[in-house]
């Protein structure tokens, strides 16, 4: 029927990507410059994070070797390929140095240290001061040729000094941040997941589902989680992933609360009604008209968790029953800068970048908090 | 005339948002006289409520703004007071009272309270006469036994004690201008015909003048002196309300006057099929009480009430708010349940569980009252009608089911090019056609009608009056329309049901019940629906 009416108008084609409502709110975000810019500054850092590995490395990015090209980041060579006879090459050990530098060429990360790399060539004890507080002579002290030495270059500076076991900060601070947020990112959507789930049955059955639910709740969340991570942590062995499991055990209870009153208060809504007045399911019902409205609340919620989630990963990890030793972990450092007191550049470089992280979240928080208020749209 | 009371002249208001700047009122003009009352009507988006809202400066500043003009208060500028100075008139001098008197009152305050509260404030009164105080105005007001009323809490009182309660707060400083925004839209025609004959009372006996804000062009003639029509934010027409009926001059006012829905219902045909059948519809709540929960009684929203539905016929149920109306209307659609027998194209169906009802959905459709709520804000059109498509006839492809989208859309006359816009891009009464296209386009046998038209402009009202009735001749459908409004029910239904309390009052073909209303209840319902008048106390509710 209507053939021309149809045709002459476009099908569903001119869609724009974000409805008119929430154009409105990213407007609103926007409109909030500290929360916009914490945003993107938030995105870079985590974007670059991500590459760690191409940033802080002790293996170069690229190697040319005897007209082979390598990538020693992605796949571990043996030593034998360069003749030596480790199942694993140090490139950093200057025979190998010198064979590949003999035989072709090496492209390194602009700092040569992973996270976990020891510096054989700290110019004092261990913790050893940022490598600019010396001047070149000292810096390349421990060096066999001193600042005549090739290893004698930025590459090979520690910017934020070593810690106690004479690793790089920095490297450790930027692998660090990668797992801290992660951290973070995983739990917030792990916990949401189940969290908006838990809350939206209850909201949406209930009656005796609701009452059920909210007292398991409320005992569950009445355990205290520090004490039970601690006697867990006495018995499996520490790791993100067991870690991650347990935080989030006890976590989607933070989200349950809200989802649940939004749910309380749609499930009436005259447009709900009517969905269900067409026979539209329970299912479709909670997912395409209840879970738009929640989401309001469950984002807003989301920046605040995942800077709750790091702070707890951070302070676990200062008491010692976080991530497994070695792991670079920002409260392992703050854990070192207490015991090195006369170390001052592990707790100021660990303290900026947990409150800058932290920050961030916050600020992210805020803006989206704005975004999502109705009564701001007329201000 | 005597003397000039308020005097606005050259009013203009502008909402600036997202450096956007539109003009909500545009330079209008009118005086108000010593006990006169006048009265600005317009429909909804024409700037009435905002033109009254700026007499007090109650508008979100500084959003909104004034571009132009004065406000003249006995000889003194409202607009270019200070906060301090504006306290001193605000709730004094000039007082108001809005349309929802629910929200107007705090819920957690008895009406003692609220009352006292006022007196304490701006009068300095002590406890004992203020206490004394409270109770002349709430008497004063018509509100019985007010002794035994000062602790209610508000939702302890009916809607039109509620409103009363707002008018005594109002009047507790002796106002001397009064203004009404509104304030019977949200209440039965009953309620509504006494808390207009208090106001009209009030006003006379004080010397108060009064600014009534309404849309309805029956209150207008009942209680005005003087009207000012306004439409988009000007003044279209002004003049006394005698001089405005008889002989209109504008062409707005006179879409106006003609506005009232119009036409007649199908004949009446008792020998066409039966689509819908109840018998001895009951819906009780249990009332529970005690450590057990035991019932002890029970709310009867609907207590045994048969009623048919014919293919091509529309019955209509009229009632005050509370008879249980659209209960009827739920229970008949298994939205709620409910003991009895309903038969739905002869089969039954009170007893299917609600899987088993929805390929019966399809021909049972429901229309809701408010067309703001029952459209989803973050669907657009095309997915909110084709939203029972989907589930109904889930093997069309995307371009069929789009056809039929806009094939609806062109029936209920809206322009299907507009169908991937969002509801709040439309007015109310295209979003009730919207909400007709969502019904409409499964081809529905019985479709039951919420009170569609109560949130709509008159003229409006009229529009989706005569589409139901098109659509209704065009597919043989069988309405149940649920009303509060006797005209809309006039135009559309050939069969009434009158209910009151969950029983049926009387109940017949529709020209018998509004030519020759058999019970005083039916009597006072029409009276006051279309004469504004009010019935003897008892009768109907207050």
């Amino acid at each position: 029927m209507s053939e021309a009416v149809v045709e002459n108008t476009p099908r569903r084609a001119r869609r724009p990507w974000l409805s008119p409502l929430n154009r409105r709110r990213w407007q609103n975000f926007k409109a909030n410059r500290r929360g916009y810019w914490s945003l993107w500054i938030f995105l870079v850092l985590f974007g670059l994070s991500l590459f760690s590995e191409w940033i802080a490395n002790d293996k170069p990015i690229l190697v040319s070797y005897k007209g082979e090209i390598l990538f020693p980041v992605l796949v571990a060579y043996p030593e034998e390929k360069f003749g030596g006879f480790y199942a694993v090459t140090d490139y950093r050990d200057p025979v190998i140095r010198d064979e590949i530098d003999a035989n072709g060429w090496m492209i390194w990360p602009p700092i040569r240290y992973s996270y976990r790399t020891v510096n054989n060539a700290i110019p004092d004890a261990a913790p050893a001061k940022p490598s600019w507080q010396y001047d070149a002579d000292q810096r390349c002290s421990q060096y066999p040729q001193k600042a005549a030495d090739p290893d004698c270059i930025v590459g090979n500076w520690n910017w934020l000094g070593t810690d106690d076991q004479a690793r790089d900060v920095l490297a450790r601070l930027i692998y660090g941040f990668r797992i801290s947020v992660l951290f973070g990112l995983i739990l917030t959507a792990g916990s949401s997941l189940i969290g908006v789930a838990a809350g939206a049955m209850q909201g949406y059955f209930g009656g005796w589902t609701d009452l059920l639910f909210q007292r398991v709740i409320e005992i569950w969340s009445a355990i205290p989680v520090l004490y039970l991570l601690l006697i867990v942590s006495a018995i499996l062995p520490p790791g993100f992933f067991i870690l991650l499991g347990l935080m989030l055990i006890f976590s989607w209870v933070a989200l349950v609360g809200v989802v649940r009153a939004e749910f309380l208060r749609a499930r009436n809504f005259e447009y709900v009604n009517a969905a269900r007045a067409l026979g539209v399911p329970n299912r479709t019902i909670m997912f395409r008209h209840l879970l738009p409205n929640a989401m309001v609340a469950t984002l807003t919620f989301l920046p605040f968790l995942t800077s709750g989630s790091i702070s707890t990963l951070t302070s676990l990890d200062y008491l010692g029953f976080g991530l497994p030793p070695g792991s670079p972990s920002l409260g392992e450092l703050m854990k070192q800068a207490q015991s090195n007191l006369n170390a001052p550049w592990l707790g100021i470089s660990g303290f900026i970048v947990v409150s800058l992280m932290l920050s961030l979240l916050v600020f992210i928080g805020e803006a989206a908090r704005d975004a999502f208020d109705p009564r701001k749209a007329f201000r | 005339m005597s003397e000039i009371l308020l005097s606005v002249s050259d009013l203009s208001v502008a909402f600036t948002q997202g450096g956007n700047q539109s003009i909500a009122v545009d330079h209008i003009s009118f005086d108000l006289a010593k006990g006169e009352t006048v009265a600005l009507v317009g429909e909804s988006g024409s700037g009435k409520s905002v033109s009254a809202l700026s007499v007090l400066k109650l508008l979100p500043y500084p959003t909104a703004s004034h571009p132009s003009g004065k406000i003249l208060f006995q000889g003194a500028d409202l607009l270019a007071m200070n906060e301090k100075q504006l306290r001193q008139v605000r709730g004094n001098k000039i007082t108001m009272i809005f349309q929802e008197p629910m929200t107007s009152l705090n819920p957690l305050h008895t009406i003692e309270q609220q009352i006292v509260e006022i007196l304490k404030l701006h009068q300095g009164m002590a406890d004992r006469p203020a206490k004394a105080r409270t109770l002349a105005l709430l008497s004063e007001v018509g509100i019985r036994d007010p002794q035994k009323r000062l602790d209610a809490y508000p939702h302890q009182l009916s809607g039109g004690q509620r409103q009363r309660v707002m008018i005594a707060m109002a009047l507790a400083n002796e106002p001397e201008l009064l203004i009404a925004d509104e304030p019977t839209t949200a209440l039965d025609v009953t309620v509504q015909a006494q808390i207009l004959e208090l106001l009209a009372g009030l006003k006379s006996r004080k010397g108060m003048s009064m600014l009534f804000i309404t849309h309805d062009l029956g209150i207008v003639r009942k209680i005005a002196d003087r009207v000012c029509v306004m439409t988009k934010g000007k003044i279209v027409e002004t003049g006394p309300t005698k001089d405005i009926f008889a002989n209109p001059q504008h062409a707005y006012t006179k879409h106006l006057l003609a506005a009232e829905p119009k036409g007649k219902p199908p004949a009446a045909n008792a020998d066409a099929k039966p689509v819908m059948t109840g018998k001895d519809i009951k819906v009780w709540f249990p009332i529970k009480q005690g450590f057990f929960r035991r019932t002890v009684d029970h709310v009867k929203a609907v207590d045994g009430i048969d009623v048919t539905v014919r293919a091509g016929q529309t019955l209509g149920v009229v009632g005050e708010s509370g008879s249980g109306k659209t209960t009827l209307g739920l229970a008949l659609a298994r939205m709620i349940s409910s003991t009895g027998t309903i038969q739905f194209n002869g089969r039954d169906i009170n007893q299917l569980t609600f899987n088993a009802m929805r390929p019966l959905r399809r021909e049972l459709q429901i229309v809701f009252q408010d067309p703001f709520g029952s459209l989803s804000p973050r669907m657009s059109i095309a997915e909110i009608i084709e939203e029972g498509l989907r589930i109904h006839e889930p093997k069309l492809s995307p371009n069929e089911r789009d056809d039929k989208v806009a094939a609806v859309l062109k029936e209920v006359g809206l322009d299907p090019a507009t169908r991937n816009r969002y509801p709040h891009e439309f007015s109310g009464g295209q979003r009730q056609r919207v909400a007709i296209a969502r019904a409409m386009v499964l081809n529905p046998r019985f479709v039951m009608l919420d009170e569609p038209t109560s949130a709509l402009d008159m003229s409006v009202q009229a529009q989706v009056v005569d589409l139901l009735r098109n659509l209704q001749a065009k597919h043989d459908l069988a309405y149940l329309f649920i009303s509060h409004d006797l005209k809309v029910i006039r135009a559309l239904a050939n069969d009434v049901i009158v209910m009151r309390n969950g029983q049926i009052v009387e109940a017949g073909p529709s020209q018998q019940i509004f030519e020759n209303p058999q019970t005083d209840y039916t009597r006072a319902l029409i009276s006051a629906a279309f004469k504004i008048e009010t019935a003897p106390v008892g009768i109907v509710s207050e």
